[in-house]
Parts: structure tokens; sequence; C-alpha cells
């Protein structure tokens, strides 16, 4: 067995160990770092393939970005809600039995799927990996590319819509408030008793002059 | 059966075992929203896996530009969940899933 096979199999150790980690961890703190940790070693893998690019890439918004708008949230929620242990007496039957059922499909799918040679190309780590996709991207899939783009945009503005708070001290017009408008809301009419000569006669007080 | 070094198949028998944990994760929890999509993200991944092993396998970089296209629409996907995370938690006061049941017939 070579080294890179070792690796491999490490790398593949500490994924599957922290993706079990994820959806088993009784706080939600520790399944986020559990996924940053999956990201990470990823990442790993993926430069392995030789994706170098797409290796930092994962690392610097996934690790970087992603799970820290992940750990956020997570402070912006209650903490008592936090404990998030499954309910796995109940519903851990049920899934184990899906998961068996697909894992064995999907094994046997793949052992007996995959024909002739399935070695992995090894030019890959050699040329430059980054200059190669941008020349692709740019070049072939420009389209793709800008719509991912835009989409980027729809989800930004969706995350701040979805999330803004109307803030009561904002000077801004409403037209139907406006439109809704009735006289008892603006105009008030008081009966005061009118003013009789003597009262309006009275020379100002001695405590206005001091 | 696949042998010692790594090739195509263990790459794509680890993303596999990668979707079927998250799915087992996303079956079996029942209290806590953010850690579905987390599942989810864990999901995409495995998905992700396998576009950069048939990359590698094939000598093609269409896979890796893929997983690009791939990794900034989750990236859309977990901020608009967490957004509607937010929402949730700001109208009920909890983000337990068994207690969003209003749909329920």
């Amino acid at each position: 067995m070579s080294f890179s096979a070792f690796v491999f199999y490490v790398l593949a150790a500490i994924l599957l160990v922290s993706a079990v980690r994820v959806v088993s961890a009784r706080q939600p703190v520790h399944a986020a770092l559990s996924l940053a940790l999956a990201f990470f070693t990823m990442a790993a893998l993926w430069i392995m393939l030789g994706a170098e690019f797409l290796g930092l890439a994962l690392v610097v918004i996934y690790v970087g970005a992603v799970m820290v708008l992940f750990l956020f949230v997570l402070m912006m929620l209650d903490s008592r809600q936090n404990d998030c242990s499954p309910r796995w007496r109940r519903h851990l039957i049920p899934a184990l039995l899906v998961g068996a059922v697909m894992l064995a499909e999907l094994a046997l799918l793949i052992v007996n799927g995959v024909k002739g040679k399935n070695a992995l190309v090894e030019n890959a780590a050699t040329t430059e990996n980054t200059r190669e996709l941008g020349k692709l991207v740019f070049n072939h899939y420009w389209y793709s590319l800008e719509l991912v783009a835009v989409l980027l945009l729809v989800g930004m503005v969706a995350a701040i819509v979805l999330t803004h708070r109307q803030s009561r001290f904002a000077k801004r017009q409403d037209p139907a408030e406006q439109i809704a408008v009735r006289r008892d809301d603006r105009l008030r009419v008081v009966s005061m008793p009118a003013a009789t000569e003597a009262e309006t006669a009275q020379p100002p007080r001695k405590e206005r002059e001091r | 059966m696949p042998g010692l070094e790594p090739t195509l198949t263990h790459y794509l028998l680890l993303a596999a075992a990668l979707l079927v944990i998250s799915v087992v994760g996303i079956i079996a929890n029942r209290r806590n929203v953010l850690v579905l999509l987390m599942a989810v993200e864990l999901v995409l991944l495995a998905a992700n896996l396998n576009f950069v092993a048939f990359s590698a396998h094939y000598g093609d970089l269409s896979g890796q530009v893929m997983t690009m296209f791939v990794l900034a629409t989750v990236a859309v996907e977990s901020a608009i969940g967490l957004a509607l995370l937010i929402l949730l938690f700001r109208r009920r006061g909890t983000i337990a899933v068994q207690t969003l049941s209003v749909l329920k017939g």
C-alpha cells in the first residue's frame, strides 16, 4: 500500500467519523465544528485528486464563511433550544433500514457498474489546475457563470428581505396608510368655555415678572 | 472487487457512504432544523466528491467547473435556509422539527 493510499484511507475515516458526528452530536455547536472538519478533510481529498483550486475554495468559502454563518445563527438562537439529541429510539430503526438499503444499492451499483480500468488520471496534479479551470470557465461556461452570479445576487436579496425587520423609526411614506386616513385621525374639535371679560382684564401676575 | 489502491470506485463508495450517513441523520433527527441544514450540506458535498472524482478519472476539468457551480448554489441555499430558520425562530420561538406540523392533515 503506497503512501497516497494510506493518506486516502486516513482522510476517508476522518471524513466519515466527522459526518457521523454532524448528525449525531448532542449540541449543534459540536455538529457545526464537525461539519467544519468534514469540509477540511474533503478539501484535502480534492487536492489529492488534483483539484487544488476547488480544495482551497472549499476551505476559504465553507470553513471560513459558511461555517461562521452557521455559528452566528447558532449564537442568535436560544441556547436552551440547543439540545438537538435525536430521538433515536423512535426514528433510528426506519432510518437505519433506509440507510442500509441505500448503501447496499449504491455499493452494488458502483462495484459492478464501473467497468474496465477505473484508475485515476495522474496528470491533473502536474498541470496548472487554476489556469486551466479559468480558461474553461470563461470560455465555455461563461453563461452558466453569469447565471450563478445572478443566483448569488438573488440569494443575497432574498436573505436580506427575509430577515429584515421594519424599523419603527424609519421616516418613510406608506401610501395605503395615507389614503386610509380619515378626518378623525387628524382633526379634533374640543369645546372650551369662552373667556369672560373679567379674566382677560386681569393684570399679569407677579410671578411671571420675576 | 476493488483493491487497496484508491481508484474511482473507492471515491464513489466514500461519497455513497457520506450520502447514506447524511440521509440517516436527516430521517432520524427530530430536534433541530439547523442540523438538518448541515446534513443537506453533507449530501451536496458527497455529490461534489463524485464530480471531482469523475473529473480526475476522465481527465476532464468540466466536472470541477460543475463542482464550482454546485458550491455557489449550496452557499445560496444555506444562506436562504438560515434566513428562513431565523424567521421560524422569531415566529415560533423554537426550531425543533417535531413542532412543524401545521400542514399535517
